[in-house]
This record gives C-alpha cells, structure tokens and sequence, in this order.
C-alpha cells in the first residue's frame, strides 16, 4: 500500500520532538528539547550562557544535525531538503561579522535570492526592500566591516530577509547595542510578519516585544509559556540563573 | 576541539624516547636529514634506501600510529606536478611518446621525477615525526635555544597562534554562506561554478582583510603591554651526552650515505 503524504497542519512552523545533540569534543549541548511554535508566534528564548540556546536555533536550518525530529512549516527536515528548509528558516548569527562575508553590503544581500536563481530584476527588488525594511537603504556600495555594530546587525538580518523566510531564528540580536540601536532594532522586530524565535538576555524586551517564552538550561526546555507569567515566577528565574525582578 | 584545532595541531601527545629527546637535537636532525635527502644523486635508489632505514626506526621508536604518518604524507604528493615536465624535458631513451603533443618521455626523465618524489617524501617524513613528536611551543624555544633571530622566532610563534583563530573564523564564514545556499521548488539554485567560485573568493579576500585588521589591534594591545620583540622564553634543559652521541652517529651516517653515492 502505497503510503500518503500527510502533512502536518501547516499553522504549526517549528515542530521540534525530543531534540539531543553532542558536540564532537563529547559536550552534551542538547538533552532532548520538545518545542512547538505556531505560525506567526514570536517567541523569547531565554537562559543564561551556555545552556543550548545557540546550539537550537543551528538546528532549524539544519546547520546542526542532533537526533530527534525537526518539523519546519509542516516538513521534516532531513537530507534531502535542507536547502529547502534554509529558504525557509532566516538564522542570524549573534555576531554579525560571522553573517556577511561579501565585500559590500549590496552583494551580502543579494547572495541569497542569487543562490536561489532568481531572476536580476527581483534580486535588485528584494535587496531594495530587505534594505529599505531595516532601514539601511543608500548602503548598497558600503564595505560591511567599516559600519557600526548596529548596522552591520541590521543588515545581517537584511540578508535573510531577502530571501523572504516564513521563520526568523536570531541568536543575540540585541547584544553589545547601545540603548538608540536597541530601540531601532525592537520597532524593526515589531514590524517584521515573519515567525520568530529570538534568544535575548534583555528582560525589558522580552516583555515589550514576545508574548510567549521559552526558558532553557542545561540542554532542555524548563519553562514555556506567557511572558508575563513566566518573568512573575521570581522563584523559576531564579533556580535558572536569571535576573529576578 | 574546533575544527580549527583539529586541522591544524600536528602534536601527537606521547612519551615515546622520539618524544623527549631534545627538541634543539630533533630540529637540527631533521634539517640535516632534509638536506641528506636532497643532496642524494638522482637514481641511487639503494642510498634512498639506506636513508629511509633511520627514518622508519624512528617512526617505530616514537609509536606514532603508521598510518597517520602516511595518511600526512601525502602532503609531498603535490610536488609531483611540479616535477612532471621533467618526464618530457630530459634527454634520453625514449619510453612513450604523447601523440597529439609529440612530447616524448626518457626514462632519464622517469628516474628525476620519481627521485624528485622520494627526496619530497622523505623529506616530508622527516619533518612530520618532528612535529608529531614536539609541541609546538618547545620547538619554538628550541629555534630560539639555537640561536635563531628573534624576528623569525616571533613570526612562526604569532603564525602558530593566530592560525587557530584564523581558521575558526573561515569557518563561521563557509557557516554563514551555507545557511543562505537555499533553494526554491522548480529553480535551480547555485547560479554557476563561476559565480559560487567568486563568491569564494570575495569570502578568501574578505578573511585577508579581516586579518590585516586583526594584525593592527593586535599589534597596539602588545605595544601597550610594553612588547620589544623579544618573547619570553627561558630555556633549562642541558644538552645530553647520550643524545649528543646519537645525534653525532647519525650525521656521521648520512654523511656517509653521501660519500657512498658519490664516489
């Protein structure tokens, strides 16, 4: 009997089951994570230094591959369509200087839907808007590694959002930004339609921009839930090495 | 261990007798050796053979695992394609002749290129059981026990450790590209091998930049910390009298071999 295709109901964007990786050198990072994010949800990921939160968001696009099952809008990641899925999941790394490594801001951009074989007049389309969303439009011929940090962080994220992903994976999105760079980069996210996932350490924003929370130690999820519930649980923050308000 | 680690780190951990002889004797040996090697007449294939006796003792003496020696050394493989034209260019008894070129082969020609091959290989031998048997730091103290000028000392030194940074940081380059190769239903994706191929090549450019940058910073924190040129390196081992002896037969040795294939 020949089986059918069941997709899984596409409301759900990132489906993850019982997620374990090592790293080479026998580090445990991830000790079987369940996650699910829904179409649309923008979700904080939450936990101090060192507990997995790098390592997960590497998983969505299959950068890292642990065991476990990783659903991404409704299909399973696997070999064959990774390339796939990465035009589906927009990962920006914490810093930005591991993101872009053409030599000016326009190719950096443009990379994506250049890879993808779209043709010039969308590629030229999709760099203006990806540029013109995060609010770097005019810096086509600029050299990436003479801009500021706050720049270069927004254009990392232009050049996923050339490549019109239905789910942004940012890791540190907000780290090392001065308070003016910060609050550009919170209306930029505000903004954005897209699904997202987003570990931050900074609590004020977690409450400003994601009404969902997902707090991670030691290679598992310990809490998820409503923002507000969870930053109200002073004892939870607390045994999870969290600023405590 | 990051990748960056794992390519580069040539030191094997050990306590073999190979591993703690001197490392100032180790890199003396080895130099000689290389110019053994390479001062060998073209063809004497029983002298290549007696050179390679004290080699394979030694690859015993110090238990690093044969293959690995072999696996890394393959690294003289390359040398071959500089040496081919030799094959067409030497006079002699013709072997072969390459029709659409007309080039022909000599056998004289076979015998430097494989000669060209052995003298690379041993020569590549050498210096693997060298530095697979002698942490990094120790052979840059030994280059400087020995009296090497300071400059070069503290070049190979920041080579050494910057190398690791270097690598790590092409590696989150080649991260960053492949997490935005992505394809679409129905396109074909990847551009051309000529595209993709430039753009390896903006990211090789963009490294170069990065570390010239680096170079600078690092350079001022170093001024600041009131660096001379000098690194700080106390060396506290005497020379040995065994050591010393063994060092001494096995020049005699190779001198020897040389003497041998001559005359």
């Amino acid at each position: 009997m020949r089986a059918t295709k069941v997709r899984a109901a596409v409301d759900t964007a990132i489906g993850i089951t019982n997620l374990r990786f090592a790293y080479p050198d026998g580090v445990q990072a991830l000790r079987g994570v369940d996650l699910t994010i829904a179409a649309g949800e923008k979700v904080a990921l939450l936990g101090p230094n060192g507990v997995g939160k790098t390592t997960l968001l590497l998983h969505l696009n299959g950068i890292l591959r642990g065991k476990g099952e990783i659903h991404i809008m409704g299909e399973r990641l696997n070999n064959g369509n990774l390339k796939h899925i990465r035009a589906q999941v927009g990962l920006v790394f914490e810093n930005p200087d591991d993101q872009l490594f053409s030599p000016t801001v326009f190719d950096d951009v443009a990379f994506g839907p250049l890879y993808m074989g779209l043709p010039k007049d969308e590629v030229l389309e999709r760099v203006r808007l990806a540029l013109e969303q995060v609010g770097m439009a005019g810096f086509e011929e600029r050299l990436p590694h003479h801009l500021s940090l706050g720049q270069k962080k927004r254009i990392a994220i232009a050049t996923v959002l050339s490549m019109s992903p239905a789910i942004l994976a940012l890791d540190e999105p907000f780290s090392s930004l001065d308070p003016s760079a910060r609050r550009e980069l919170m209306r930029l996210l505000q903004r954005l339609p897209q699904t997202m996932i987003v570990s931050t350490h900074h609590i004020s924003i977690i409450r400003h921009l994601f009404p969902r929370t997902v707090v991670m130690d030691d290679g598992r999820v310990v809490a998820d839930g409503e923002t507000e519930a969870i930053l109200a649980d002073a004892a939870l923050l607390e045994a999870h090495g969290l600023e405590v308000f | 261990m990051s990748i960056g680690v794992r390519l580069i780190e040539r030191y094997q951990a050990g306590s073999s007798l190979i591993h703690n002889t001197d490392a100032r004797l180790k890199l003396l040996l080895t130099l000689a050796y290389i110019f053994a090697a390479t001062l060998t007449p073209v063809g004497h294939w029983l002298a290549f053979g007696l050179l390679a006796a004290p080699l394979a003792v030694a690859v015993a003496a110090s238990r690093l695992p044969a293959l690995l020696v072999l696996r890394r050394s393959a690294l003289a493989l390359p040398f071959i394609v500089v040496a081919v034209p030799l094959l067409f260019t030497k006079e002699g008894d013709t072997l072969f002749t390459l029709q659409p070129f007309g080039w022909t082969a000599s056998e004289e020609g076979l015998t430097a290129v494989l000669s060209i091959l052995t003298k690379s290989w041993l020569s590549v031998v050498a210096a693997i059981i060298l530095t697979a048997t002698t942490p990094a730091l120790e052979l840059l103290r030994a280059m400087r026990g020995l009296g090497v000028p300071r400059i070069l000392v503290a070049t190979v030194s920041f080579m050494y450790r910057y190398l690791f940074v270097i690598a790590e940081e092409a590696q989150r380059l080649l991260r960053a590209r492949d997490c935005r190769s992505a394809r679409l239903e129905g396109r074909r994706c990847g551009v051309s091998v000529w595209w993709r191929a430039r753009v390896l090549g903006h990211m090789v450019g963009s490294l170069f930049l990065r570390s010239y940058e680096r170079s600078e910073r690092v350079y001022a924190a170093m001024q600041a910390r009131g660096y001379d040129g000098e690194l700080r390196l106390l060396w506290d081992r005497a020379w040995r009298l065994t050591e010393m002896v063994v060092a001494v037969a096995l020049v005699l040795y190779m001198a020897g071999v040389q003497v041998y294939a001559r005359y």
